[in-house]
């Protein structure tokens, strides 16, 4: 062992591109799955929820209207900068889920797997949910899939990794940008993961995480009128129906949290992606 | 100066071929039963004659239905042939077809509209519906939608006064070819074509409770949306009524699809060609009254052809022919109620409140009945009430732009996301500025077109779901993703 005394890092929220503490300059212990202390993370308020809104709505219209290609692209660079950070993640996720190093391996390796599929998928999905209708009349009409707008997802207590990228890149893949409520007790990865998405080619704003309490932000956002759907499954159980009454409000799409956390090791297939996407249909007359 | 109309004998389509009887029960489990709650009465909105009484479903009544679509489902509907489920709809688009003029005469008199519309778009496309979905029930394995997609089950439905029969159809159909029961609340003010379908499903010999149609009013509808036996819900109408229903599903496991309101922008560029720009114009504000969600009831119109545009649109405008729905040279019907009357004109009060100016053509109203003339507002700027609000009437607001940035941003500027309509001659900016625009139904140098093979729905608060098209069948089969 070195005697060199270790440079602790400060963990912070990741919004509009840069990592503020929270407003309110609130913070809470972290502890690992034993309950020994592993730090003090940025405990996120209303306002901070607010500020990550207008981040990414402000980074909607750039974000949407990238090609698929290069989404994909930059997509695929988040799960390359994400493999590089591959033993970070792994001793943040052991500690915080209780997992041996072997199980965190794997859970790290499946968390970055499933962010390549997912960057795979930008460029088929006009492909497999579009259509060209066959409409009875001189016209030439066909649908695309497009993305929501910006999501508000509360991400998986448990999962703290594979969890958080599981719902997280479906929503991106998609083109919406995103704002992030993450585990509670769990936040370290997700802190990582903000970092990943800092130094890789997402644009500022497409996605804002807010480490603290899904139960007290949640409302706010499940309420506020610039947020276009809201993705509930890391939603306090017992708060999930008032949560998905205030999403009523601005007739959010809601995808309402399962029963209890799902093994996210299983093949997700679409149903991550089409809650958060829009069908355009365009017409145009055929003439000479 | 002479009238700008031309000179028609009125030429009125009989109603004799419609046989409306004095009243009518609900229809559950196959057969016409008295509802255990009051009735009301439905009008001829063009004369204010009453039409008939139907009842108003109580919760024991709409229970009554949604009992009797579940014994459908778990029985019937659910394990037949899918092949067999098919060949009901067709038989059901048959029978649309063959009474076609007595559904075209009911709807208009029941609704209001123009005979022409309810004889060439109403029927025929909701005829086409059920043609297109029947051909779906055997061959959903093939949708895209996983390898075995299953029903809900019980699907509750309610829908508007605006095209009734047409949004029946619209529901009905992928809900049976599916394999989902359903029961339907037709609007209040236009019950009767839904009543008529109930005929035909007789006479297609459909199995009792398949289809389950309950009249009444808003809490008729609030009986279905609640009750605990059904799984789907599906909603045409206002955002208000859908937000209600938004909550009043919430925490539950229901499924929830919504059709809401629309305040439309129909963006005419300077290239255009204006006398196809005006037919569209007249198209997506007068069709139907005003009465569509859809409807192209904001032109944006580029500043420099704005004079001419407008100068074109009133000289149109001035050949309406406003009156007798049944007479086949009306271009624009009677408006649906006299509720829906009065907040047109208060709209348009507010309207010239707030500094626009309203213009109206010389035209003879009716004396009896609810009317209102086909009204343009200019100089309306994006903060006025009638360009935010959904005036459901015959009421175009007409805003000006001077770049294709400033187009989107005001086309955009609504928390409504329906449907848009773009008029150019230049193909490269209608596929851009489609791409920027958010709404659910783009519609370049065409408006107000539909068909079963074509998805329709909304972004942002004209809500959620998709109806027709492959993509809109994933509103009714479980675990389906579009």
């Amino acid at each position: 062992m070195s005697d060199r005394l270790a440079v602790r890092k400060t963990f912070k929220l990741y919004l509009g591109g840069a990592f503020p503490r929270s407003e309110s300059g609130r913070t809470y212990a972290v502890t690992d799955a034993r309950g020994a202390f592993l730090a003090n993370a940025a405990w996120a308020s209303r306002k901070d929820a607010r500020d990550a809104v207008v981040a990414a709505r402000g980074a909607f219209a750039k974000w949407s209207g990238a090609t698929a290609y290069n989404r994909g692209q930059v997509l695929y660079r988040v799960a390359e900068v994400m493999e590089g950070r591959h033993a970070q993640f792994c001793e943040e996720v052991a500690a915080g889920e209780g997992l041996s190093a072997g199980r965190a391996r794997a859970v790290v390796d499946a968390a970055v797997d499933r962010w390549v599929w997912y960057a795979g998928w930008t460029d088929k999905l006009a492909s497999v949910l579009g259509s060209a209708n066959p409409v009875a009349g001189p016209f030439f009409g066909f649908s695309t899939p497009e993305p929501t707008g910006v999501v508000a997802v509360l991400a998986p207590q448990r999962s703290s990794l594979l969890g958080l990228v599981s719902v997280l890149a479906p929503v991106l893949a998609g083109g919406n940008t995103a704002v992030v409520v993450t585990s509670r007790e769990r936040p370290l990865p997700a802190v990582t993961l903000g970092e990943v998405l800092a130094t890789s080619d997402v644009p500022g704003g497409v996605v804002n995480l807010l480490t603290g309490d899904a139960g007290e932000i949640g409302p706010w956002l499940a309420e506020h009128d610039d947020v276009d759907a809201v993705d509930l499954t890391g939603a306090p159980p017992a708060q999930a129906m008032e949560l998905e009454r205030l999403a009523a409000g601005s007739i959010k799409r809601v995808l309402r949290p399962p029963a209890e956390e799902p093994d996210w090791s299983a093949d997700p297939g679409l149903s991550r992606m089409t809650p958060f996407l829009e069908t355009k249909t365009v017409w145009h007359p055929k003439g000479v | 100066m002479t009238s700008p109309l031309f000179e028609y004998a009125p030429a009125p389509e009989s109603r004799s071929i419609v046989d409306v009887a004095p009243s009518y029960g609900l229809f559950v489990d196959g057969e016409f039963v008295d509802g255990s709650g009051d009735t009301l009465k439905t009008v001829n909105p063009a004369t204010e004659e009453v039409l008939s009484e139907v009842a108003v479903g109580t919760e024991a009544d709409v229970d009554r239905a949604v009992r009797a679509a579940r014994r459908a489902f778990t029985r019937v509907w659910g394990p037949m042939r899918p092949a067999d489920r098919g060949k009901y709809l067709f038989r059901i688009a048959r029978i649309l077809q063959e009474r076609a003029r007595e559904f075209a005469v009911l709807e208009s008199l029941d609704n209001g509209k123009p005979i022409r519309e309810s004889r060439d778009v109403d029927v025929p496309l909701a005829a086409a519906h059920f043609f297109h979905h029947a051909g779906w029930a055997d061959k959903l394995g093939y949708a895209g939608l996983g390898p075995d997609p299953r029903p809900h089950g019980v699907a509750g439905q309610v829908i508007p006064w605006n095209f009734p029969l047409l949004m029946l159809a619209w529901k009905v159909a992928p809900a049976l070819a599916t394999g989902n029961t359903v029961v339907l609340k037709p609007a209040e003010t236009t019950p009767l074509t839904a009543l008529l379908f109930a005929q035909v499903c007789q006479q297609a010999d459909l199995p009792p409770g398949v289809v389950n149609i309950v009249t009444g009013a808003g809490e008729t509808g609030r009986a279905v949306v609640e009750h605990a036996d059904v799984d789907k819900v599906a909603f045409t109408g206002s955002t208000e009524v859908g937000r209600s229903i938004a909550r009043a599903v919430a925490g539950t496991r229901k499924v929830l699809t919504l059709e809401l309101g629309g305040k439309a922008a129909n963006i005419v560029f300077d290239d255009a060609p204006i006398d196809q720009a005006v037919e569209g114009i007249v198209r997506g504000i007068f069709f139907n009254q005003g009465h569509v969600c859809c409807a192209g009831s904001r032109l944006l119109v580029q500043e420099s052809v704005h004079d001419e545009v407008i100068a074109s649109l009133q000289r149109r405008i001035g050949t309406l022919r406003v009156g007798d729905p049944l007479d086949k040279n009306t271009d624009v019907g009677a408006i649906n109620s006299a509720e829906q009357l009065a907040r047109i004109r208060e709209l348009s009060e507010i309207g010239e409140a707030e500094g626009a100016h309203r213009w109206q053509p010389a035209c003879d109203l009716p004396d009896r009945g609810f009317w209102f003339p086909p009204t343009v507002f200019t100089d309306v700027s994006p903060a006025h009430r009638i360009a935010r609000d959904e005036v459901f009437g015959p009421v175009l607001s007409v805003l000006t732009f001077r770049t294709p940035d400033e187009a989107v941003a005001k086309a955009d500027n609504s928390t409504y996301g329906l449907s848009a309509g773009i008029w150019t001659e230049k193909g490269s900016r209608i596929l851009a500025i489609a791409d920027r625009l958010r709404a659910g139904v783009v519609w370049a140098n065409t408006f107000n077109q539909f068909d079963p093979t074509s998805p329709f729905g909304g972004y942002k608060q004209s809500g959620y779901g998709r109806e027709g098209g492959r993509q809109g069948l994933a509103a009714y089969l479980k675990g389906a993703s579009h």
